[in-house]
Order: structure tokens, then C-alpha cells, then sequence
């Protein structure tokens, strides 16, 4: 490939941002590395019954909401599967998506809205218990909340396997007379049996690895896990050296898990079987059709209910009074401006890893294998879902405390920086496509008549880019708005995000307040994760 | 069992606006030939017989009764697919098995007739393989042995040797030809090959627009009677 300047170009900035990402690494690290050094006994003297307690305990909720979320969302996804006609299907996938839109503080708040102890069904549940309901809390609770997120992602992944059976088997079951068991059996669990370790793996990650909804729905040391106990171990015992060894604990237990994730995937090989008709053949019993749409019916009310409780709860709030309240808007407005630069933040990052890897790739050619570099610039990224932004937060919590820098003054930048990295798996996943196609197209070119630098960025790589940044810079902004895993380590008196100040409210018993808060920070996270999902379905 | 009449009356179809009018009979034990460009709606009227679709008005019968809202399996009607027609997770002998009991529960006298079935189309000891390990012309032969075990007058054939070379096609051809006059099978097979007609069919349906443009005998679409929207779609030579 000609024009080897231009492309030398696009490569610093992407050594630069793995240095960056390094440096947050590298940083947590030292600090865990130093406080386990310094007080050795102490970090030691944590591998006691307690740690015990809350390994088991994280790990048996994991597996509990994984099954809990993973069999019924199969029953869901097929039930849509088999009712193509259905009226509101459309409705109710889109419904399903709403979850990953919403922060876990708000989804937790709209568990508690609906069977907390003063909730919605809290007068209901009194009756049908004959005692005073005390409201969903501990393992329940969480198990709760787990499913209202994992369900309807498993469910639309598997819808996806299930769209995936080729219309022809499905005309041949029709047309051999398969009953439903059969048609299970024969043609659809092959399907799901691909799809199922991914699902149930990613669903099992993201359980051991929720921060938010145990610490909002959990309770005491009967139910905690991990990332509950190292933010507790920092925040309220002031007990480095056991946030050390859990950590540590649970970097070995997100590694064994995507080990074994990366494992289970390297063996799913589907068919390439193309499918000629697009049309699917379809031919259910009656009772068949009526058991799915009950199916359906309880898997929407079960998503549809704690989001209904969000906004009935949050109505409910004097919304005038806290728009009103300095507190809030000195915390909306500290929101704001830290999520548009972890955002800003993150989609620099990405971009320079985006372009870095195909500036990497053309100088090499096509036949020699990526080097280091190009294969840390296409990877990279993806250690962060690895490393929880607990434990890189732990890390530089550690590590600003021993060097005798002030902790909470950190706040900002700790908040931006880790939202940023956490952000860019997803960023670089919208931005990758569009600047790999656009690159192969415009590549010579642009060599052949000599644009490049600014002039290149402006005029040929903008445009077609533009909408994928705007669906990465959204999506960015949504995540960090919402997080309350770095900001509970790091906030104070001086620096308070919204997600912080409604774990304040909840703290202080002030439930209306916080329902209140809930529903603005949900309007808004969901507004723009729409807005990102818009920008990316007008790219296609 | 023997074949059965196969009759379209006055049978519509409208398709996200596109219209389908089909009027025709077809002999018992006879094999006709579907043709016509693209879209003409060759698959279209398989669909219908078969019962993939259905129809807006009109009558099917097949061995005169009315089957134009019966469910596909409930139809006298076997059909196989230009692709997708084996399940890639199970061997030679459940994909044929599926044609007897599409709950794999097979007595003595099943598996024996699945057994010969899978002998009958030359591929005896080849029971266990999956079907990724066969040619494209093999697993259109299992689909036929399929079709053999199901025992169902009727056959249909959506363009299912398209994706296969000429000399390849010439022996499925004559493989189907062979079956079908064993079983006195009535046989309705799309192409658009014009020898693929020749060989097979006594029969020829010719379709443009949604509709039979012509009809007869094969001898006379390839004498000097050729209709006039056949020599266009064929190019005259």
C-alpha cells in the first residue's frame, strides 16, 4: 500500500491512547500491588470465613439469576418466535430492549417501587402473606432485579437464534406434521443449544459482576458479594488490605469465567446453510398459540412492571420541589458535564484505536500476521470487561491513599477516565464497521490524489463516520450517567453525581426524593440511548 | 400408492399487491413441467399445493377433495427444496426417518423401509453420515429417499437441481423420473432449464405474471408449435 506517511500518522495516536489505557491499568494495579506489600499481614489476614461467605455468595446469585433469566427467556424468545402475527409483538421486542437502556440504580429503585416495603404491591403481598410484607430485600431482591435486566437480553438473543432457522425447515416441519415437542426437539433446540453457552455466559458476567443492585437490594453480610464488599471494606471499615485480597479474588474469578466463556465460544460452529425462502411456514394448534401468548403476556408485565413503577413512583415525588433544590441541580449539573467528557473521552479513545488497527493492517498487507501492536489496538479494549470498574477504582483508591494524595479531590478525573474505558468496548463496536468499510473504498484514492492529514478527516472520513460517533458518543454518555460504581468509591461532600446523590436520598430513608431522582436520571439515560439507537439504525 | 389428480379452480392469491390467478388441471400420475422467468410465480403456486400459502379464493383439489385450508402436513403433497432440505444435525437415516414419523418413533417395518428407501436412491452405507460430509446431488437424494418413506401421491420440486452441474442433473432427473413412474407418482417440478422439461415431463405449465400464459403437451413446446411466450422466454434460435 502506497503513502506510508499518512498512515504512520493515524498509528501514533492509537499507541497513545493504549498508553493511557495502560496508565488507568497500570495505576489500579500499582496500587494493589503497593497496599499488599506494605501491609502484608493484612491482606492475609482477610482470607477468613467472611471471604468465604461472600465468594459463595456471589458466585450461587450469579447462577441463580443466569438460570432464572436464561430458561424462561428461551420460553419467551420462542413464544415470539412461533407467534409471528402476534398484535403488539413488535411492541413488546422493542420493550425487551429497554432494560439495557435504563442505569442498574434506577431499575433497582423501580424493584423496590413495586415490592419494596412501602410498594406498590406491598398492601397486596401483606394480605396474601397475613403479615406485614417486609419488603423484597436480600437475595430475592437481587435475583429480582437480575432477571428484569438478563431475561429480555436473553430473550433477544435467542429470538435472534431462532429467526436464524433457515424458513425451509420450517416449511418442512409444517409439511411433516412435527408437533411442538418435535419441532422443539428436531429444530429449534439444535438452534438455541448454539446460541445457549454464550448467552448463559455473558449473563453469568454480568451477575458477578453487578455492583449497583447489591448494593441497593442486598443486605448485610448474608447478602454480598465481591464488588459490595470491596466498596464497603474501602468506604466503611477503612480496611485496604482486605479490598486488596478481594479484589484479587475477583480478578481471578472474571478471568476464570471469560476463560471458560472464550472456551465454550471457540467451539460454537454454525451451518452455512443459506435460507432460500424468506418467508416462514408456520403452522400452530390453537392451544399452542394461546400457551404463547401467556408466555408473552407475564414476560411483559414482569418487564413492563418496575419501569411502570419508575414513573409512577417517580410522579409521585415533588418533582418542582427537587428541580428546585440546589443539591440536585449542582448534581445534575456535575452529571452532565463528567459524563460529556467521559464520553468526548471515550470516543477519542476509540477512534484512535479504530484507525490505528486499519492504518496497522494496510502497512502490513494481507499476508503477513497482525503484529503485537495491531492485535493490542483490536483487543485492548475488551480487557475492560474483564476488569470491573470496581476494581480499577479500588486500584487508584489504594494507591492515591498510600501516596498521600487526596482521595476524594481524584473524583472527577477517577469518574471520567474509568467511565471512558468502560464505555469503549461498545463505542468501538459502532465506530469499527463504518470506518473499516469507508477506509477500504476511499484508501487508494485518497493516496492517489494526495488527501490526507485534517483535510482527509474533514472531507472523506467525517461523513461517513458522523453517525456511528454520535451512536458511540450517546451510548458513552448514558453509561457514565448512570454508573454508580466509580462515584460511590470516589464521591463526597464536593463532588456528587446524581446516581450518588439518590444513593444518598435512599441512605437517609428520603424514598420519594429518590424515586423522583430516578425518574429524571432514567428519562434521560433512556432518551439517549434512543437517540444512540436512531443514529446507528439511519448508518445501515 | 398411486397418484392423484391434481386441479386449481379459479384459485387468487394477492401478495403484498402482487396478483396470482391460477386455473389448471392436471392428470393423475402425469409429470409437468413448471416454467417461466423470475417472479413469474412458479414457487408461488408450489407454496399453495403444498399449503405454505393460502389461498384468498378458490378451490385445490387433489383426488378431488378440497385441500386449499388444510394444514401442510394434512396434505397428500411431498415437497423438496432447491436447498435446506435436511437438518444438519442429523444423519442420512433420521433425515429420511423424519418422513415417517416426524417424532423419529420408528417400529421394525419403519426402519426396514427407511433402510431400503436410502438403498433405493444409491446411498446404501451412507446411513450415519451428516449431511455436511455429502455432495449437493447426495442430499437431494436424501431428500428423495425422504419423499419415498413419506408414500404421498403428490411431488413437488422447487427448482431442486439448480445448484447442480449438467451431467449431475441429467442423473437426478432420471432418478426422479424412475421413482415417480414406480410409485405412479403425480409430479409438478419448477426449472429453468428447458431440457431438464424435455426429459422429465409430459407436461409442460408455462407461467407469466401470476398466471398460466400456456399449456400442453412437452412435444409441443419444443415442436414446431411453440407458443409465443415460451420461444421469447427460451430465445429463439
Amino acid at each position: 500500500m502506497p503513502a506510508a506517511a499518512p498512515i504512520r500518522g493515524r498509528i501514533l495516536p492509537g499507541a497513545l491512547a493504549l498508553g493511557a489505557i495502560g496508565l488507568v491499568m497500570g495505576g489500579a494495579a500499582a496500587g494493589l500491588i503497593w497496599e499488599a506489600g506494605s501491609d502484608w499481614s493484612g491482606a492475609a489476614s482477610a482470607l477468613d470465613g467472611y471471604l468465604m461467605r461472600v465468594v459463595r455468595f456471589t458466585l450461587w446469585q450469579a447462577l441463580l439469576s443466569t438460570v432464572l433469566s436464561v430458561l424462561p427467556g428461551i420460553f419467551v424468545a420462542r413464544a415470539l418466535a412461533r407467534l409471528p402475527a402476534f398484535p403488539g409483538r413488535g411492541a413488546i421486542v422493542w420493550l425487551f430492549g429497554v432494560p439495557l437502556a435504563l442505569p442498574a440504580i434506577v431499575a433497582a429503585l423501580g424493584v423496590l417501587a413495586l415490592l419494596g416495603r412501602a410498594g406498590i404491591f406491598a398492601d397486596v403481598l401483606s394480605t396474601l402473606t397475613g403479615d406485614d410484607w417486609p419488603g423484597i430485600y436480600g437475595l430475592s431482591g437481587i435475583l429480582v432485579a437480575h432477571v428484569f435486566f438478563n431475561m429480555p437480553l436473553a430473550a433477544r438473543m435467542f429470538l435472534e437464534a431462532f429467526n436464524a432457522i433457515p424458513a425451509d425447515h420450517r416449511r418442512l416441519e409444517a409439511q411433516l406434521g412435527m408437533s411442538s415437542w418435535s419441532a422443539w426437539r428436531l429444530v429449534e433446540w439444535p438452534a438455541v443449544r448454539v446460541a445457549l453457552p454464550g448467552v448463559a455466559m455473558l449473563v453469568f458476567m454480568l451477575c458477578i459482576t453487578s455492583f449497583t443492585i447489591v448494593l441497593l437490594l442486598g443486605g448485610g453480610p448474608a447478602a454480598t458479594t465481591l464488588e459490595v464488599a470491596i466498596y464497603q471494606a474501602l468506604r466503611f471499615d477503612f480496611d485496604p488490605g482486605r479490598a486488596v485480597t478481594l479484589t484479587f479474588v475477583q480478578l481471578v474469578l472474571t478471568g476464570v469465567v471469560v476463560a471458560v466463556a472464550a472456551r465454550l465460544g471457540a467451539q460454537i460452529a454454525g451451518e452455512a446453510f443459506l435460507s432460500v425462502s424468506g418467508r416462514t411456514g408456520l403452522f400452530t394448534s390453537g392451544t399452542e398459540k394461546l400457551v404463547n401468548a401467556v408466555i408473552l403476556a407475564a414476560g411483559f408485565l414482569f418487564v413492563a412492571g418496575p419501569m411502570a413503577a419508575i414513573v409512577l413512583a417517580g410522579l409521585d415525588a415533588d418533582l418542582m420541589r427537587l428541580l428546585g433544590e440546589a443539591s440536585v441541580r449542582d448534581a445534575a449539573v456535575t452529571s452532565l458535564v463528567l459524563a460529556l467528557l467521559a464520553a468526548s473521552l471515550s470516543v477519542a479513545l476509540s477512534v484512535s484505536l479504530v484507525m490505528a488497527r486499519r492504518a496497522l493492517e494496510l502497512r502490513r498487507g494481507r499476508l503477513r500476521s497482525p503484529g503485537i501492536l495491531e492485535r493490542m489496538t483490536d483487543q485492548g479494549a475488551a480487557l475492560v470487561l474483564v476488569i470491573p470498574p470496581i476494581v480499577i477504582g479500588a486500584g487508584w483508591f489504594v494507591l492515591l491513599r498510600q501516596s498521600g494524595a487526596g482521595v476524594f479531590a481524584a473524583a472527577p478525573v477517577m469518574v471520567v477516565t474509568v467511565n471512558a474505558i468502560m464505555a469503549m468496548p461498545f463505542a468501538m463496536r459502532a465506530i469499527r464497521p463504518a470506518y473499516d468499510s469507508a477506509s477500504a473504498r476511499h484508501e487508494r484514492l485518497c493516496a492517489q490524489l494526495g488527501i490526507s492529514g485534517l483535510a482527509r478527516l474533514r472531507l472523506i472520513d467525517w461523513p461517513p463516520l458522523r453517525r456511528p460517533l454520535a451512536t458511540a458518543f450517546a451510548f458513552a454518555m448514558a453509561l457514565s450517567l448512570g454508573d454508580l460504581g466509580v462515584i460511590a468509591l470516589f464521591g463526597s461532600e464536593y463532588v456528587k453525581t446524581l446516581p450518588y446523590l439518590l444513593l444518598e436520598r435512599l441512605s437517609a430513608y428520603r424514598t420519594q426524593d429518590a424515586a423522583g431522582v430516578a425518574l429524571m436520571l432514567g428519562t434521560l439515560c433512556f432518551a439517549l440511548m434512543m437517540f444512540a439507537d436512531w443514529a446507528s439504525r439511519r448508518t445501515r | 400408492m398411486s397418484g392423484a389428480d391434481i386441479s386449481c379452480r379459479d384459485v387468487r392469491l394477492n401478495r403484498g399487491g402482487q396478483k396470482f390467478s391460477f386455473d389448471f388441471t392436471l392428470a393423475s400420475g402425469s409429470v409437468a413441467a413448471l416454467m417461466g422467468p423470475s417472479g413469474s410465480g412458479k414457487s408461488t403456486l408450489l407454496d399453495l399445493i403444498a399449503g405454505f400459502e393460502t389461498p384468498g379464493s378458490g378451490a385445490i383439489l387433489i383426488g378431488g377433495r378440497d385441500v386449499a385450508r388444510d394444514a401442510p402436513a394434512r396434505r397428500p403433497v411431498s415437497m423438496v427444496f432447491q436447498e435446506n432440505n435436511l437438518f444438519g444435525h442429523l444423519d442420512v437415516f433420521a433425515n429420511v426417518a423424519l418422513g415417517r414419523s416426524p417424532s423419529l418413533k420408528l417400529d421394525e417395518r419403519g426402519r426396514a423401509d427407511v433402510g431400503a428407501a436410502i438403498e433405493r436412491v444409491g446411498l446404501g452405507g451412507k446411513e450415519k453420515r451428516p449431511p455436511a460430509t455429502l455432495s449437493g446431488g447426495e442430499r437431494q437424494r436424501v431428500a428423495l429417499a425422504r419423499v419415498l418413506v413419506r408414500d404421498r401421491p403428490v411431488l413437488l420440486l422447487d427448482e431442486p437441481f439448480a445448484a447442480l452441474g449438467p451431467a449431475l442433473r441429467a442423473d437426478m432427473i432420471a432418478l426422479v423420473r424412475e421413482l415417480s413412474a414406480e410409485r405412479g407418482m403425480t409430479v409438478l417440478m419448477a426449472t429453468h432449464h428447458p431440457d431438464d422439461a424435455e426429459r422429465i415431463a409430459d407436461t409442460m405449465l408455462y407461467l407469466e405474471a401470476g398466471t398460466i400464459a400456456a399449456s400442453g403437451p412437452v412435444s409441443m413446446f419444443f415442436g414446431p408449435d411453440m407458443p409465443e411466450a415460451f420461444r421469447r422466454y427460451v430465445g429463439s434460435e
